[in-house]
Order: C-alpha cells, then structure tokens, then sequence
C-alpha cells in the first residue's frame, strides 16, 4: 500500500469515474461513454452473455465478452434496473480471476503430509467413502458441510438435500451466518418473514437516506452512486452514522459519529423523540402492530454448547413509552458520544410526514453481539412512523455476498432451516420430504450447529468430516487460531473446494478443483429478493467441476441416486425447477427459468407475471389477503411487532489493560479475504496488503506515523500490522481498524468469537486491544 | 491530494468548447458521453492550494454552466 502510490491514485481515479458514469446513467438513461468505455474492451467479435456480477450482494447485471472460449471483458448491462449498465472496479475486472496463474485445475490428495495430484473420480470416491466410514463409526451428526453466500442457489440445494434429507443430520451452515444471520432473526422477530420489503428503487423515492455504520462507497459502490445520483437531481439528504470516518462520511451531508455498540442506545433515543414529539403514525400502529419485549442479560456466547432460547411477552404501548424514559436524548448523549442535537435531528427526518426516508445497513449492524436487537429497533423506528412498505420509505438491509439471500436465506443452509420453513416443524418437513423423496423421518427435527459451535464440535472432536465449499474460514472465523488447531487435530477429515490455494485449502485433506461463476450454469439472488440467472458460457480448466456437480456425483455414490437423479446436461435446470416447488405459494413464488434467462433478472414473490416490489403493501404485493391497506403477513394475526429492546454494552470492552476498540472490515479492492481479487494485478498493486488505521491524534502521542510496524494485542494473541494514518478511513480516538483480506497478516487470529445469542453472528466489530508501536 | 470526480454540463451549443478548454487544464481528464450533453471531469490536485487554484480556473470557463461533485477522495496519498 504504501510503495505504490502511483497504481492506488491511478485506482481511486478509475473509482472516481466509474462513481461518475454511474450517476450519470443514472440521470440520462442510455448515456453513452464510448471512449471511456470501449478503452479497455478487447478488440474483435466478442460474443456478450448477461450474468450478475461474481462479487457482492448488490448484484449488478454484467455482459461478459468470450471470445475463442475465453472470458475477455466485463460491462455493465444496460437492462439491468440495479446497475443501469455500470459496475465498479471490482466488477469490471472480474473475468481476470478466472485465470491466475495458481489456479486449481487437479484434486489433490493429502497423503504422509504431501499433497498429491488425482483424477475427480477418485477424489470423489474418497470423498463418498469417507463420509460413508465416518457416518458409520460416529453417526450421522459427525459429518457436517460448510459452504457460503457466493453458493449458487443450485450449490445450496443440492447440499441441504444431501445432508438434511438423505443423510439427515441438520449439520449444514453457511458462512453468511458470519454476516446476514441478524438480518434473518431481525426479519424473522419483527415481521415473521425474512428479507427486505422494499427494494433498490425505494433510492429513486426517498428524501433522506440515514446508513446505519454502513460504508456504502466502498463497499455498495454502485447503489452508492444511485444515492449521490439522487442528490444531485433532486437534492436528497444522505447520514452516515457509523463509528469510523470514510469516504463514505466523506460525501455524506452529514457525519455522526457514535461509540460502539451505543447505535441501541441512540435508536431508542430516536422513538423516544418520535413518541415524544406526537410524530406516531398512530392508525398504523393501531392497526398493524404489537408490542413485546424479550429477554434481557443474554450473554455472548464465549463458552461452549452456550445455547439461548428467547421468551417474547406481549406489552403495552404504555409500557413502552415507560421504557423508553431512560433513552431520552440528553441521557442517550452521555452513553453514546452523539449530541442531543443530532439525535433530534436524526429523529426529525423519520417524524416529518412529509419526509420518505430510507435506512440502510450492512455488517455494521449485522456483525454486533446484539445484532438482532438493533434489526429490531431500527424496524420500530419505521413502523413508530408507519414509514415503511411504501416506495422511498423503506427499512433496508444490504447483503455481503452474491447470493447470501437467494442461497443462504432462501434454500435455506443454515442448521435450523428448509428451503420451506424450518427443521422443528413437522408440517415442513414432511413438505420438504415430498419433494426430496425421502421418508420425512430422514429430516432430524432438532437443529445441531451454528457456524462457531459447528467449528468448536470440530476442535472437541463432535464433528470428524467437514466438507467446505466456496468461502475461506480459515481467513474468516473469529479468534481463527482455535479453530485451524482444531482442523490439524487427529481423527479429523476435512474436504476444501475452492479455485485457488487458499489458508482453507492449507489445512484441506482433499482438495476438489471447482468451477468458477460463468465456467457453470447457475443462479445468484441478491439484496433486493432478485433471482439471476447465468449460463455457462465458458468450460473451467483442467478437472474442475461446478460445485453442484461434486456434491451430485458423491450423492450417488452414497447410495443416493434416485434423489439426484439428475443430467448432467441439464441439472441445473431440473434442480431449480425442483426447487421452485418449495417456495410454491404467493408469499414467495420463484419466477420461472425462462424469465430467468430472458429477464436481467426477477424479483419474488412472482406473481402473475409479475416481480413484487414492495412486500406487505395491498396495492403492490397480491400476498396481502386482510382488506387493508397493509399486511404483515408472516405474522399469524397479520401484524408486525416494535420490540422493547435496550442498550447493553459489547462482549468486551476496552480496559486499563487494553484500551483501544478494535474494528474490522473491508476494503473496496478486495473481495471478502481476496483470494480472486489479489490475484487481479490492479487490484492486488491498489491494495496489496493489511494495515492498521489509526485516529490522527492517537498517531502523533505515540509518535507514529504511515508505514510504521505496530503490535496489536488482544486477549486471543497479537500481530504486527503497518500504520496507516489520514489515510483512506480515519477511527475515532481510541479506535482501530483493520481490514482482513489478507492472509498474510490475519487480523482474526486476535478478533474475539462472541456472538449476538440469537442469531448467533459473530461481532466482529468490537472487542479490546493494545496498541503499541512494535 | 484530493481526486474529485464531476458532471460537467455545458451551455447550449457549447460542449465541444467546454470540452476543449477543460482538456487544456492542468489536473484534469475529460470524458464526454458520446450522447448526451454532459461530460465527465476527473481532477487530480496535489494540495489544497493547487485544488483551490484550479476552482478559481474553473469558475472562469464560460462555456461551463453548472459543475456537480459525484466524488471526492479526499485523503492524503487517495
């Protein structure tokens, strides 16, 4: 980072153009910039094919250039209503991670510690016997499969049918548990139903957009450009409220900084005003929702086999007004760092009728030991309002991968849940089985691990075979060290698919070759309940197989043929349409593969033809069945519920011992740990490693400046990281953060694993450490 | 050393000149839209004197009719 400063500002000009095209497709539709576009496009007939970007939860629409069976260019696709023809940097460099020069092509089998080339048909036999020896000798629940947001929703399937249904142990988790799972249980405690009820053109209605510790320019670049679009034509208002300053606070109107884990706090403090100022959209309330509480003092999950179990009581509004009479503003200024003054003002925006207002959030929230309070609480704010539902008044919560919603949420891989519903209740289960074909005993109705405990039942030795498909947890995991320990122990199996080497690969004993993005045919879903289809459109190198496909060919050889009975021709077909089954209902009906593969995309429910944009609104969504104007249908009475729901501090706070906050994050560069994007040269020179940001002031009283070494301590280990200082992000006193796409310096192996005990994400936000120069 | 990306947008009749007399700038990159009259301008300043500088520069084109921020990295080495 610091000895390439020509490739980065060479970077951050592309990024400040590409910022630019995009507010301005957004301004002229069809607005051509041929030169700039056409610069770096390979000359000659190149053959264009839709698909949705490899990379984030955005889902931009791409048209991917092949020419002589090679991936050669990326553009935006000008039909997509996400991107309307544009992509960041990421995206238009994407096809140039299908050939680095490490690419995994053949499996490689461990054997006396050396890895060693075989063919795919007998790593998938050793695959299949090995599952079949450990099933055998330890039971069902000894075997466990770990896969990822950036599954395609064919991957996901395949695997929760493997697992649930034909072997039945519920042991299937996803690594967006480390960063959707308190947007599922916010979803699911105040609506009954999971996913946004808006979408990405609430943008194109709201006044004022507030991002809820939400980094949006570097991480949501392209919806990020659509908000400084609608600033520029219709003179919007965009808050950052975030705990470190970047370029998003940058090019926001207004930057307000709180302390960690105070955003409950401050929520709170928000309908405190709300109520207080008689800003309650009160025949919304009345009509549309409840009020309960739960339990409180949760812990944070730190000790084994912790497990938590809430207990929702209904309560008045009285009583909930009472409540909030330790959050009044003034109170509120002293626990969080924010003034009074931009509390109000805050809360004025959601009070003003007369205001649309959009709240965005991503990890921030997420990835926060009570992350689905605060999902709650900022629900109440838009239901206190009855701001919600409504084109531009729209709660939204951003995805981090391609298809952690389509895959993850909507197939279902996560331990308690069915494609339909979850694995407690009989009804789903015996609906899941039908069209599994398998008897509905085969489905263990009690859920096993989420992604933390499933990796200490590997360190304890409950679970012996781990099969990890696309994700890196070796990179990824909080307090890492644990939890790579436990894969090197003895009597352990763990089978990696993935395209590249990789820290997880490291630890693999088989290794399977994988297909990548449009080297297979597959589908993504994205933020806004989007379904995108993409063809294969070139063949993977060497013995590469799609991951689908891996799991398919050791189904059958487990014994499971007539369930994957499917071609090999047209699988992914057969598997969608099977899928398409489960979701058969108006609340969440699939759009057809036909729409799929015409459409840049279709958003559920599909109805009549028709994507619903707006859920739980009687004029847009032909789910809603209770004659009024709203219908919170996920409920069984029909009615949303406003949680009472207080502050409590973080898992671990700074102390004399360690007395800085430390945050961890992303950068715009990378893709989650980089093992794509640092093997994409421009990428890897704008960004080629780890840092250190910290506050200017801290800086100067030790007498560091940029590039200088710095010892990071925290209670799980240490690590030596460069400085970076007024550089791109700047933390607030007191405050560190480091991104941690880079396995060479693996900021988790000191990140702590507390957890939100409902929805059992990870924080990696906070937790205590030292800083010292090293 | 702030990079700052704009959407320039000409007179009427006029953005063939602007486009000109931006390219003649020192610290500036033009890209107009093939299609539209409305162009991209990139600045690329060392300091916030240079910066100021060629603010003062810009407000003198006549051809320039109004000149919108669509991002600024506004950091030391960004």
């Amino acid at each position: 980072m610091y000895t390439s400063t020509s490739n980065r500002r060479s970077f951050i000009k592309k990024m400040a153009v590409l910022s630019a095209m995009t507010a301005a497709a957004s301004m002229f539709p069809g607005i051509i910039f041929a030169e700039e576009q056409q610069r770096n496009l390979p000359k000659g007939d190149l053959d264009w094919k839709k698909a949705p970007c490899r990379f984030c939860g955005v889902g931009c629409g791409v048209m991917v250039g092949v020419e002589n069976g090679k991936a050669v260019a990326v553009k935006g696709d000008p039909n997509s209503a996400v991107n309307k023809g544009l992509c960041c940097v990421k995206g238009y460099h994407s096809v140039m991670a299908f050939y680095g020069k490490d690419r995994l092509t053949k499996p490689l089998v461990k054997k006396n510690g050396r890895y060693v080339e075989t063919s795919m048909e007998e790593a998938l036999d050793l695959v299949a016997s090995k599952m079949q020896e450990t099933i055998k000798d330890h039971g069902k629940d000894s075997v466990s499969i770990y896969g990822s947001g950036q599954w395609t929703i064919p991957d996901g399937y395949a695997a929760s049918k493997l697992f649930k249904g034909c072997i039945g142990t519920n042991n299937v988790e996803a690594n967006a548990r480390l960063c959707m799972a308190s947007a599922v249980t916010g979803f699911m405690t105040s609506f009954g139903i999971d996913e946004p009820m808006g979408c990405y053109e609430d943008m194109d209605h709201a006044d004022v957009f507030i991002l809820w510790g939400n980094n949006m320019a570097e991480m949501h670049p392209v919806l990020f450009s659509r908000l400084l679009d609608q600033r520029l034509k219709r003179g919007v208002k965009i808050i950052d409220f975030a705990t470190r300053t970047t370029r998003t606070s940058m090019a926001a109107d207004k930057s307000i900084l709180f302390l960690p884990q105070t955003d409950l706090a401050v929520a709170n403090a928000i309908c405190y005003e709300i109520i207080n100022n008689g800003w309650v959209n009160k025949s919304f309330v009345e009509k549309h929702c409840n009020f309960s509480k739960g339990l409180t003092d949760m812990g944070y999950g730190l000790e084994d086999k912790y497990s938590f179990t809430d207990k929702p009581e209904k309560i008045s509004f009285e009583e909930y007004k009472t409540f909030l009479e330790d959050y009044t503003p003034e109170k509120v200024e002293k626990i969080s760092g924010v003034s009074a003054k931009d509390i109000k003002y805050m809360a004025s925006f959601y009070g003003d009728p007369n205001k649309k207002v959009m709240s965005l959030w991503c990890m921030g929230m997420n990835q926060h030991t009570r992350g689905t309070w605060i999902n709650n609480l900022v629900y109440n704010i838009h239901l206190l309002t009855g701001k919600i539902s409504q084109p531009g008044n729209s709660p939204f919560s951003l995805t981090g991968q391609p298809s952690a919603c389509g895959t993850v949420r909507e197939v279902g891989t996560l331990t308690h849940k069915l494609p339909h519903g979850v694995v407690a209740n009989a009804e789903h289960r015996a609906f899941a089985a039908k069209i599994w074909d398998v008897p509905a005993e085969n489905i263990d109705p009690k859920p096993t691990y989420h992604t933390v405990e499933m990796f200490r039942a590997l360190d304890r030795g409950d679970i012996k075979f781990m099969w990890i498909q696309v994700t890196n947890p070796m990179v990824t995991m909080p307090k890492l060290k644990r939890y790579r320990d436990a894969t090197k122990k003895e009597g352990r199996f763990i089978v990696v698919s993935d395209i590249y080497p990789t820290p997880t690969t490291d630890i693999a004993d088989v290794i399977l070759p994988s297909a990548m993005w449009v080297e297979r045919e597959g589908m993504y879903g994205n933020s806004e309940r989007r379904t995108q289809h993409f063809e294969k459109m070139i063949d993977p190198p060497g013995e590469a197989m799609s991951d689908t496909w891996q799991l398919v060919e050791v189904a059958k050889r487990m014994g499971f043929e007539k369930q994957f009975y499917y071609n090999e021709e047209t699988h992914i077909e057969e598997i969608y349409n099977e899928y398409r089954r489960h979701h058969d209902n108006d609340k969440h009906r699939m759009a057809p593969l036909e729409v799929l593969k015409e459409e840049s995309g279709a958003m559920w429910p599909y109805v009549d033809g028709k994507s619903t944009k707006w859920r739980f609104n009687a004029k847009y969504d032909p789910a809603c069945s209770n004659g009024e104007d709203y219908h919170f249908y996920g409920k069984p009475d029909g009615k949303a519920v406003i949680w009472q729901r207080p502050y409590e501090p973080a898992a671990e706070e700074p102390d004399a011992e360690y007395p800085y906050w430390l945050n961890t994050g992303r950068v715009v560069e990378h893709w989650h740990t980089g093992s794509m994007t640092r093997r994409i040269p421009v990428l890897h020179r704008a960004m080629p490693h780890a840092y250190v940001e910290l506050n200017p002031g801290d800086a100067k009283r030790m007498q560091v400046k940029t590039g200088d070494k710095m010892k990071l301590t925290t209670r799980r280990g240490e690590i030596i990281l460069p400085a970076s200082v007024n550089e791109r992000g700047v933390p607030a006193p007191m405050q560190v953060f480091v991104p941690f796409f880079d396995e060479n310096m693996l900021i988790n192996d000191i990140t702590l694993d507390s957890f939100c005990p409902i929805s059992k994400e990870p924080d990696y936000k906070k937790c205590a450490v030292k800083v010292e120069k090293a | 050393m702030p990079i700052k990306s704009y959407l320039a947008h000409p007179h009427e009749n006029q953005k063939e000149t602007l486009v000109a007399e931006l390219s003649s700038l020192d610290n500036c990159e033009v890209i107009p839209a093939e299609n539209k009259d409305v162009l991209i301008l990139v600045t690329d300043t060392k300091d916030k004197t240079e910066e100021a500088n060629l603010k003062d520069q810009l407000d003198t084109i006549k051809s320039l009719k109004l000149l919108a921020m669509v991002s600024g990295f506004n950091s030391p080495k960004n």
